[in-house]
């Protein structure tokens, strides 16, 4: 079982109070409805799979309830890191990424 | 003397009491602290069982975890029989009962064994070739045959009348394994003052020392020691020691699978104790002192009772007391087998002959065995054992080919080496590295913080290893935040020494194809069969393992998959490293269902929700029905009623006078907050802003994709506060996916969500007379249709409690939802029932609530939409705010697909004979006599026989459906397609006026 930092919480918690909630920073248009049907499809269908380091969005479920963005690596399962909702993607990563920091 | 293998002054049960216990219905004596294997030994008991594949009659093998052969069933009572126990594992109590498995009718006249005699039938990948013809009998006759014949012990087939328990745990250091290596680490670690766990799979601590007559440390004997480093251990407040404890699964993050076994030694466990316990330990360093495992050798006939591991015998001679034989054989590559025969001569048995594959080797053990007269050959193999039920003897031959000889043995005591237990460090995702000098693969790369000590890290000698693991304990420690650091060193003063030895098969393992030179011995995988998979084309050890099954019984191949893994790549002319090693996987032991389930079973298994009203319905002798996790009232039988009258008698009472039902199931939220309307703009397809307080509305919820996703009525209690219900089982998404759309798309909106399901009872009262039951019981607010007009909400009292009065309809009848908070739900439904009762109204279920929205073509979100229905096939559109610039769907809504012709849309269905009811789910065609697979254009999705209107009715997507009005579908059943009219989804009230009414 992951431990998993809340960035609100500031804490790390068991895996199983979390729930994850797909890929991060996939923005939904300020204009949605004039969307065209290529962006409509990458925004909503599109996901990147990486194999490696994925952004994803976390819901600290079974806690204070709130989402935020964690950096994943997809092989080794390990949080790099995790930051709260709505901070940009971070351009650059902890070196030691078995090290979970908070921003 | 307890059986006529216990050596006096051997072993160390000086005091102990004698118990009694049977196999196979035999009666015998052991003694308290013996496992049932030492029992068995001591009582001259070899042959336990019966292999896996041909029948061959196998013994013990092992002293220890690795057991391959020794599998019983132990069974309390009827209900508590546990097959496949390793006897070498098992204590033994006073009146344990075991049986051996596999064999028919008799362990020692087994019929089956017929398939050792056809064994080419049954080589490697047998099954993939020989009963592929014909393809049909694979599954009716050939699996089930195989299956019969083949495998060990039966499952219980009663239910499991023992308690598991389940702890968590947290400490600094874990020791898993508690030998030399894992006591001198934890001693380290506990010294500094952290937590520290340390566990053991046996009854007792000590590992290897339980064999070793040559370690000395602290002036102690090296058990001794053990015991006394271990009470010293336990009293120490910072430590937890656990013994029969295996650590089954290393899993992320240090978090790792212990089952300590609790009460399967005891003679009467007693229901106050759990059978297993679970515990998941989290920890901040972990140190692996798992040791090694003793590998047999590779020759022909290596499988006959009496054979087995060098260390093993020297185990049950120097803790058990118990000696193997009266004459046996030693066959070795390494020392560790001399010390075997040496501990044995000393305490009497004869020893016929040392033979040793290695040419000129040379040590203080050897000179020992010379010195005690044993014969001892060199540059020599056992290639054959003789014997069936027991062995009998050992053909001797220099190993590179020459004159046989044949000595008579009743055991051959064997080592090929030692193989690292790296599974647990395998299993963190470290990678194994290959010491080609040693012939054996040890950690390398470390995934998690942990450190291998001792054996299981390739490090040889006592000395060497308390050094390691003391450091390690003490470095664990110290990383984890210890500060302080007080303890000495353990001293050793004598220990035993020896290592490498030898992989793969030896000289009386073939190359010919007959000869049985067992790999595995509880998958029944012979050296041949290894080979025969190379030949066949395998070329990675990952399909060599699968094709043969080499490794992949329940002992998963701790003695066997080194020596497969030599073979192969001895075959492919590889070096071992190039072949790879398998992955280890959890659980390192089998693990019962029982301690993973712990309490979690039952009505335990999943929370069980009741509403304020359950007692109530209970009491009227309601049958319920599960929605989710909520128990609701699926209808009220009154006496002599079955379902179908019970439900046509509440829904013509609703429609005629009135009906209660409880709705308190259904979910609410609360939306409140200065943009809590904006809000709402953005969840719902409808306008909200404009929605006057005190005014409903039917709500409708997308997801981005434009399909249904939730319904609901929504209140709007002030400009600022929205009383939102949901679907029953749509609560808990609806929250998350508002809560969603909050935190992370519109945090600039001020509004916060509240889950008010549980606060408010929801008592729902429908029908002509409904207005009267309520009125006289509410306070502060008119009810007149002008002042209350359908689909409003107004908040005041009703018998003097807060209320949450909506005037709204799920039957298309007058009526209302009267929510009061969770504590008085009962009381106010009495309340109202004891006025229903004067107008003659009914309590009625969720059947009939089903049938009743059903006659007037409401939805049920998730019954009729399934995830691919949009407003407009829902017949809905009405709801979705044209001018709207944004809401969640609103995209989706206009994707080509969505808007294109042919969609499937909800219709009504009318069967053209009134009396049939069609089956939900039953797929629709224009055509009944088109050929098969006919073209569906539709399935039905609610369906019901309703007593209001006289006749069944029912709810389809249809393609085109709207364009259908009036034509004629059929419903293709097993017993002929049934006609039906394509109608509107509104069956009864067409103009709505009942609302009013």
């Amino acid at each position: 079982m992951l431990l998993i930092r809340c960035p609100y919480c500031e804490e790390e918690r068991p895996e199983l109070e979390f729930r994850n909630a797909g890929e991060a920073h996939i923005a939904r248009s300020a204009n949605m409805a004039g969307e065209s049907d290529d962006d409509f499809e990458k925004f909503f269908f599109i996901r990147s799979n990486p194999k490696g380091i994925i952004y994803e969005r976390w819901r600290h479920m079974h806690g204070c309830a709130r989402f935020f963005n964690a950096v994943r690596d997809t092989v080794t399962d390990k949080f790099v890191m995790t930051y709260k909702a709505g901070e940009p993607k971070p351009s650059k990563l902890p070196k030691n990424s078995n090290e979970v920091v908070a921003k | 003397m307890i059986g006529a293998f216990r050596i006096p002054g051997a072993g160390r049960f000086k005091q102990a009491k004698t118990a009694r216990f049977s196999f196979d219905g035999q009666s015998y004596t052991g003694i308290e602290g013996d496992t049932l294997a030492s029992a068995l030994l001591a009582n001259g008991v070899h042959l336990v069982g019966r292999s896996f594949k041909y029948h061959r009659p196998r013994g013990i093998l092992s002293a220890g975890a690795e057991e391959p052969n020794a599998l019983v069933e132990i069974k309390r009572d009827a209900a508590r029989k546990t097959p496949n126990v390793r006897a070498t594992v098992q204590e033994l109590y006073d009146g344990l009962d075991a049986q051996s498995q596999n064999r028919w009718p008799s362990l020692s006249f087994d019929v089956s064994a017929v398939n050792d005699f056809a064994s080419p039938l049954f080589s490697a990948g047998f099954y993939y070739k020989t009963f592929m013809w014909p393809k049909a009998a694979w599954k009716s006759l050939y699996e089930p045959k195989i299956r019969a014949a083949a495998g060990l012990g039966v499952s219980p087939d009663q239910p499991d009348p023992d308690h598991y328990s389940s702890r968590y745990a947290h400490c600094e250091v874990l020791v898993l394994g508690g030998g030399a290596a894992g006591i001198a680490a934890a001693l380290a670690a506990a010294e500094t003052g952290v937590r520290v766990i340390l566990a053991d799979e046996q009854a007792e601590f000590g590992g290897s020392l339980r064999f070793e007559s040559g370690a000395k440390i602290d002036g102690q004997d090296g058990f001794a020691w053990a015991q006394g480093a271990v009470a010293k251990l336990a009293a120490m407040d910072n430590v937890r020691v656990l013994s029969r404890t295996t650590a089954f699964g290393y899993y992320a993050q240090n978090f790792v699978g212990l089952v300590e076994r609790v009460s399967d030694h005891l003679k009467t466990p007693g229901h106050d104790l759990a059978r297993e316990r679970l515990w998941q330990v989290r920890a901040k360093r972990v140190v692996l002192a798992s040791g090694a495992i003793e590998r047999h050798m590779v020759f022909a006939d290596n499988d006959r009772p009496g054979v087995m591991l060098a260390g093993a015998a020297r185990t049950y001679l120097n803790h058990y007391g118990v000696a193997v034989g009266k004459n046996v054989g030693v066959y070795t590559a390494n020392d560790s087998a001399y010390a075997a025969a040496i501990d044995l001569k000393k305490a009497g048995i004869n020893v016929a002959a040392i033979v040793d594959l290695r040419d000129n080797p040379t040590g203080p053990a050897i000179d020992e065995a010379r010195a005690l007269g044993i014969e001892v050959n060199f540059g020599r193999a056992v290639i054959r054992a003789g014997g069936k039920l027991r062995v009998s003897s050992m053909t001797v031959q220099p190993k590179n080919g020459g004159g046989e000889r044949t000595i008579p043995v009743d055991a051959i005591l064997m080592s090929a080496g030692w193989t690292p237990s790296v599974h647990l460090f395998s299993q963190s995702r470290g990678k194994v590295a290959f010491n080609d000098e040693t012939k054996r693969f040890v950690p390398g790369t470390y995934a998690q913080d942990c450190v291998s000590v001792g054996a299981c890290n390739g490090t040889d000698g006592l000395s060497a290893t308390i050094d390691e693991a003391y450091a390690a304990g003490a470095k664990s420690a110290k990383d984890a935040g210890a500060k302080t650091a007080k303890g000495t060193k353990p001293k050793v003063d004598a220990s035993e020494n020896w290592s490498r030895g030898m992989l793969g098969a030896a000289p009386g393992a073939g190359p010919d194809t007959t000869v049985k030179a067992f790999v595995d011995f509880q998958n029944d995988v012979a050296a041949k069969d290894i080979r025969q998979a190379v030949h066949e084309g395998m070329r990675s050890i990952e399909h060599v393992k699968r094709f043969t099954t080499n490794g992949m019984a329940t002992d998963q191949g701790k003695t066997s998959n080194m020596h497969g893994l030599a073979i192969a790549a001895e075959t492919l002319g590889k070096p071992i490293p190039e072949v790879g090693l398998t992955t280890f996987r959890a659980p390192y032991t089998p693990v019962t269902f029982g301690a993973i389930v712990s309490h979690a079973r039952g009505p335990l298994f999943d929370p069980t929700r009741k509403t304020a009203i359950h007692p109530w319905a209970e009491a009227q002798g309601a049958v319920f029905e599960d929605v989710g996790q909520w128990k609701r009232a699926w209808y009220f039988p009154k006496a002599g009623e079955d379902m179908h009258a019970a439900v046509d008698r509440e829904c013509v009472a609703v429609r005629k006078t009135a009906g209660l039902f409880d709705a308190s199931t259904l979910g609410k939220i609360e939306v409140v907050g200065p943009d809590a309307a904006k809000f709402m703009e953005l969840l719902y397809t409808n306008p909200w802003e404009k929605l006057e307080p005190g005014r409903c509305r039917y709500g409708i919820m997308l997801r981005e994709d434009g399909f249904i996703y939730d319904d609901g009525v929504v209140g709007r209690l002030a400009p600022d506060r929205f009383h939102v219900t949901t679907t029953t089982g749509g609560a808990p998404r609806v929250m998350n996916h508002m809560e969603d759309y909050l935190q992370t798309e519109f945090p600039h909106l001020n509004v916060w969500l509240t889950s008010i399901t549980e606060q408010w009872a929801v008592i729902a009262v429908q029908g002509p007379k409904s207005r009267d039951i309520i009125a006289p019981l509410v306070e502060g607010i008119d009810m007149s249709d002008e002042a209350l007009p359908h689909m409003s909400v107004r908040e005041g009292k009703i018998c003097g409690v807060p209320t949450r009065l909506f005037r709204m309809s799920f039957t298309g009848e007058r009526g209302f939802e009267v929510n009061v908070p969770a504590d008085y739900g009962q009381a106010v439904w009495e309340a109202l029932w004891a006025q229903g009762q004067k107008h003659g109204a009914a309590a009625y279920g969720t059947e009939a609530m089903h049938v009743l929205r059903a006659e007037k073509g409401y939805i049920i979100v998730g019954q009729d939409t399934d995830g691919t229905v949009t407003p407009n096939d829902a017949g809905l559109d009405w709801a979705v705010g044209k001018k709207k610039a944004d809401f969640v769907g609103i995209r989706g809504l206009t994707r080509p697909d969505l808007v294109a012709k042919g969609r499937k849309q909800l219709v009504g269905l009318k069967t053209k004979d009134p009396k049939v009811v069609l089956e939900e789910g039953a797929q629709i065609v224009e055509d009944p006599r088109q050929a098969i697979p006919m073209k569906m254009i539709g399935h039905v999705t609610s369906s019901y026989w309703s007593e209001n209107c006289g006749r069944s009715i029912a709810v389809a997507l249809v393609a085109g459906g709207r364009d259908r009005m009036g034509d004629t579908l059929f419903v293709p059943m097993p017993n002929g397609a049934i006609e039906v009219e394509v109608a509107s989804m509104v069956f009864f009230d067409e103009t709505g006026g009942r609302l009013n009414g």
